[in-house]
């Protein structure tokens, strides 16, 4: 069953210096931004004022380790460019003159824009904008939901590339919340644990876990695997750090993952060595899968992908030994082949039998985490919807709501253009700089199409593009450091941290929490609730804790431990730990993980995964590729930034100052392009201005780039620049795969050349 | 008197600069100065074609004084205390010796 630890003999809540400083212990989300790791953190505070940020030795994982981003939390807190109070528009939109106003004329604007919108349109006509990754994602679905009562939760990265389409794999193929490598997180002994072993080798797919802490791993714990014997395997085209250090390394074209994903299969299948055992008893539609597998021999991808075919069938010997592992990351979901990736990825780790076993691929149990969707089963989705509404893409894309309550984001886009199925006005824009080069794509488009609605209220830190362009309502937001919230590692489905963020700091100006905003506008427009879960912070943390399985703990509680770890059982399957149930088994339709799919079945997509070339490839465009020879992929990740935040620590731009393109050092001489130049990255959508850095860890005829750009030092005339370093103006909108999911975020055509 | 320095592990050091924003923090220093600076070596491929040179090599500059205040207090200097991958380490030129010979290759000791 699940259990929580907590660390003996850890550190008091808060400690007293003889001189009066107070050194208390608390964990990082956002903002400054980052991906619910929960990194425990000792803040000093003396007189009120914030001395300095260290990392906390009592938090069982990071142990007071702790990134630039958070070493730099001081120059954040205080910088001189924060939100300090509500502000309301004067003048037109986007001309950027501002006064300050109070808390309650803000929400009696908001609370009156809102009737005025349901009565006019209907509820639906509301809506909450979503970005990514940071902790507003916990109060997304509560705010328009709960607060607001409308459908219209939107999260605008094209495709839903983000997380979305691997977890629609796990929860249909796998019947998991979520699965990743295990890295020991919920045990107290952590790699002393006797029953914990770590993986022999470790498949690296599209991720940089170093640098993005994805999913609230703790990026790191990959290189103690190294140091504890796990081999690599990375698959990317480009040779990041850890590629170099890995015993193989697939320098794949970019997009043609699936290609290659389904050559491994094929490889592993060939071995005759995966665990035929587990696939008897545990898999279902092993046969037909085997027989797609086959038709993908490491041949026929070596030709698509130009991964050596011995290289492949190299690793499939590798991944047939117990036990094995995969860290999968974002670019499988930035490609509309994205299902297909996933498919044939997690059934190599099924039919190798290394799911759920210690060193393996971890099982989560279902999610908390609000906003996903309710598991359903096949059989229920052509039933009768209880009432007539229709989500904004859902009749294009069916599956979308059953794997998340949001709107489709690429339709979204149509929506705001046209009013179709029903008109969008009002956005509250939370926590979400999507005009950045962050999640959508066509950003100008949807800045022209966001103009035109009746009232836009956003909440930040700074000003940004996306507020000065089109906020007629600026709520500042607090930091980690000034409100209370919990962390838990995907909604509490896979092992690892818990942990309490703690109010340390008075409120800077006039900040509140997401959750704070929230709250507040609840009672505004519920007031005669006496819904305890809404009654304030404790009460409403404590009852998303009293959800978790095994937690048994309140908020006060935790905010008093700060952090402990959750721990899961392994080989849940055999123990009926995964089903509702309780059978043994997998949370699927057949009960068993589904290498033939019927979900997919169901769903009119193919059961068993394929292989689909880039639509925008030189083999499938040839014509466009005679002006445009080049693929771009973007997304590159920093250790100094968060998407799009951060631009102004001065600490950090230091560090990395400058929206960077990496260019192949051949092409760029070729190109007269030199270390440190302007150059421009062009295709038919738009061009992009960056900076060349130049390095052989890339294809010759591939660039790679950062994302998220803007200058703040610019000032919020033309929006900070943002427009100048855009670089998702060069990507299509609603290019996406069958079901909806993925777009070309890894593989669009370019040119590049000098700015000057 | 015994004298103390760095080791630096460079085939597990990431190169992700904790060490050198945990160094302003404690010593005060303002933009442009460093007292650990992360310098780069390669990445270029090696002649086989196959395998890579790619190190991080984190250098302590003047103004390294081995966080002596921390020290005193029982604490890790902050560059060995914040550092992700955990690729330094504190202690005296008998003991980093010892260590670097156990790892037999790819690391460094540094006196300030």
């Amino acid at each position: 069953m699940a259990k929580l630890h907590w660390k003996e003999n850890a550190a008091p809540a808060v400690t007293e210096l003889e001189d009066g400083t107070k050194i208390y212990r608390t964990n990082a989300w956002s903002p400054p931004g980052c991906h619910a790791v929960g990194c425990g953190l000792r803040i000093f505070v003396k007189d009120g004022e914030l001395q300095k940020v260290e990392g906390d030795p009592d938090q069982p994982i990071t142990k007071g380790r702790l990134c630039v981003r958070c070493l730099t939390m001081k120059e954040y807190f205080y910088h001189p460019d924060r939100i300090k109070y509500p502000m309301k528009r004067v003048g037109k939109r986007g001309e950027n003159k501002w006064q300050r106003i109070t808390w309650d004329e803000a929400y009696d604007t908001i609370v009156e824009k809102y009737h005025e919108c349901v009565e006019k349109w209907g509820v639906n006509s509301v809506s909450v904008f979503a970005g990514t990754g940071r902790e507003a994602c916990r109060y997304h679905t509560p705010l328009c939901l709960g607060v607001f009562g409308s459908k219209t939760i939107v999260h605008p990265n094209s495709g839903w590339s983000c997380l979305v389409p691997r977890q629609a794999v796990m929860t249909w193929i796998l019947g998991s919340a979520y699965v990743d490598f295990d890295y020991a997180a919920g045990l107290p002994l952590r790699y002393d644990d006797p029953n914990w072993e770590p993986p022999k080798y470790m498949l690296i797919w599209g991720r940089d876990p170093l640098r993005c802490n994805a999913d609230g791993m703790w990026g790191h714990s990959m290189v103690e695997l190294m140091k504890l014997g796990t081999k690599l395997i990375t698959v990317d085209p480009r040779a990041n750090w850890l590629a170099t250090r890995s015993e193989y390394h697939l320098q794949l074209r970019p997009g043609t993952d699936a290609a290659l994903a389904l050559a491994i299969l094929d490889a592993v299948i060939k071995t005759d060595k995966y665990d035929k055992e587990f696939v008897e008893k545990w898999c279902y539609g092993f046969d037909e899968l085997a027989e797609r597998a086959a038709q993908h021999s490491p041949e026929w991808a070596e030709k698509i992908t130009g991964v050596p075919a011995e290289d492949i069938y190299a690793i499939a010997e590798c991944l047939v030994q117990k036990p094995s592992s995969a860290c999968v990351g974002l670019a499988i979901d930035q490609n509309p082949n994205t299902i297909q990736i996933g498919h044939a990825l997690y059934s190599i780790f099924a039919i190798t039998g290394n799911m759920d076993i210690p060193g393996g691929l971890f099982m989560g149990q279902p999610s908390i985490f609000p906003g996903r969707a309710q598991d359903k089963k096949s059989s229920e989705i052509h039933e009768e919807p209880e009432e007539e509404f229709e989500g904004i893409g859902y009749k294009e894309f069916p599956a979308i709501p059953l794997i998340v309550n949001t709107t489709h984001p690429d339709c979204t886009l149509d929506t705001l253009e046209t009013g179709r199925p029903y008109p969008i006005k009002f956005a509250f824009i939370q926590s979400s700089n999507l005009l950045a080069s962050s999640i959508v794509v066509q950003p100008s488009r949807w800045y022209e199409a966001m103009r035109k609605l009746e009232f836009i209220v956003a909440s930040d830190i700074f000003m940004n593009p996306t507020i000065a362009g089109l906020a007629d309502i600026v709520l500042p937001i607090s930091t980690s450091l000034e409100h209370e919230g919990i962390i838990t590692r995907t909604g509490a489905s896979q092992p690892g941290q818990f942990s309490a963020i703690v109010k340390v700091m008075e409120n800077y100006g006039e900040t509140k929490s997401d959750l704070e905003i929230c709250l507040d506008l609840y009672h505004r427009l519920h007031p005669d609730s006496d819904d305890p879960r809404w009654k304030d912070t404790d009460s409403y943390l404590s009852s998303d804790l009293a959800r978790i399985n095994g937690a048994n703990v309140t908020f006060p509680e935790l905010r008093e431990r700060v952090s402990g770890q959750y721990e899961l059982e392994y080989r849940k399957y055999e123990k009926g730990l995964l089903r509702p149930d309780g059978e043994p088994g997998f949370n699927t339709i057949t009960g068993k993980i589904e290498l033939f799919s019927t979900m997919l079945g169901a769903l009119d997509e193919d059961p068993l995964p394929y292989y689909q070339e880039p639509k925008f490839s030189a083999v499938s465009r040839p014509d466009m590729a005679k002006d445009y020879p080049m693929t771009m992929t973007t997304g590159a990740r920093r250790f100094t930034s968060f998407h799009s935040e951060h631009r102004q620590i001065k600490t950090l731009r230091e560090i990395h100052p400058w929206p960077t393109v990496e260019i192949n050092s051949k092409t760029a001489e070729a190109k007269g392009i030199t270390e440190g130049s302007w150059v421009y990255v062009e295709n038919p959508w738009g061009r992009a201005k960056l900076n060349a850095h130049l390095t052989p860890t890339l294809i010759e005829d591939v660039v790679s780039m950062d994302h998220g750009w803007w200058y703040p030092e610019k000032g919020e005339e033309d929006m900070f620049d943002v427009w100048d370093c855009n670089i998702n103006n060069l990507i299509p909108n609603k290019e996406n795969g069958k079901l909806g999911f993925g777009t070309h975020f890894k593989c669009m055509p370019c040119t590049i050349y000098r700015a000057e | 008197m015994k004298q103390y320095g760095l080791m630096i592990d460079n085939e597990y050091c990431t190169g992700c600069h904790s060490c050198e924003v945990a160094c302003k923090n404690e010593h005060n220093l303002p933009l442009g100065q460093w007292g650990i600076k992360v310098l780069e070596l390669g990445p270029w491929k090696l002649m086989d074609d196959k395998h890579w040179e790619y190190r991080y090599i984190p250098v302590p500059t003047t103004y390294c004084d081995l966080c002596k205040d921390r020290v005193a207090e029982g604490q890790k200097p902050s560059c060995v205390f914040h550092c992700l991958a955990s690729a330094m380490e504190y202690g005296t030129l008998e003991e980093l010796t010892a260590k670097m010979v156990a790892k037999g290759k790819m690391a460094s000791i540094f006196i300030p």
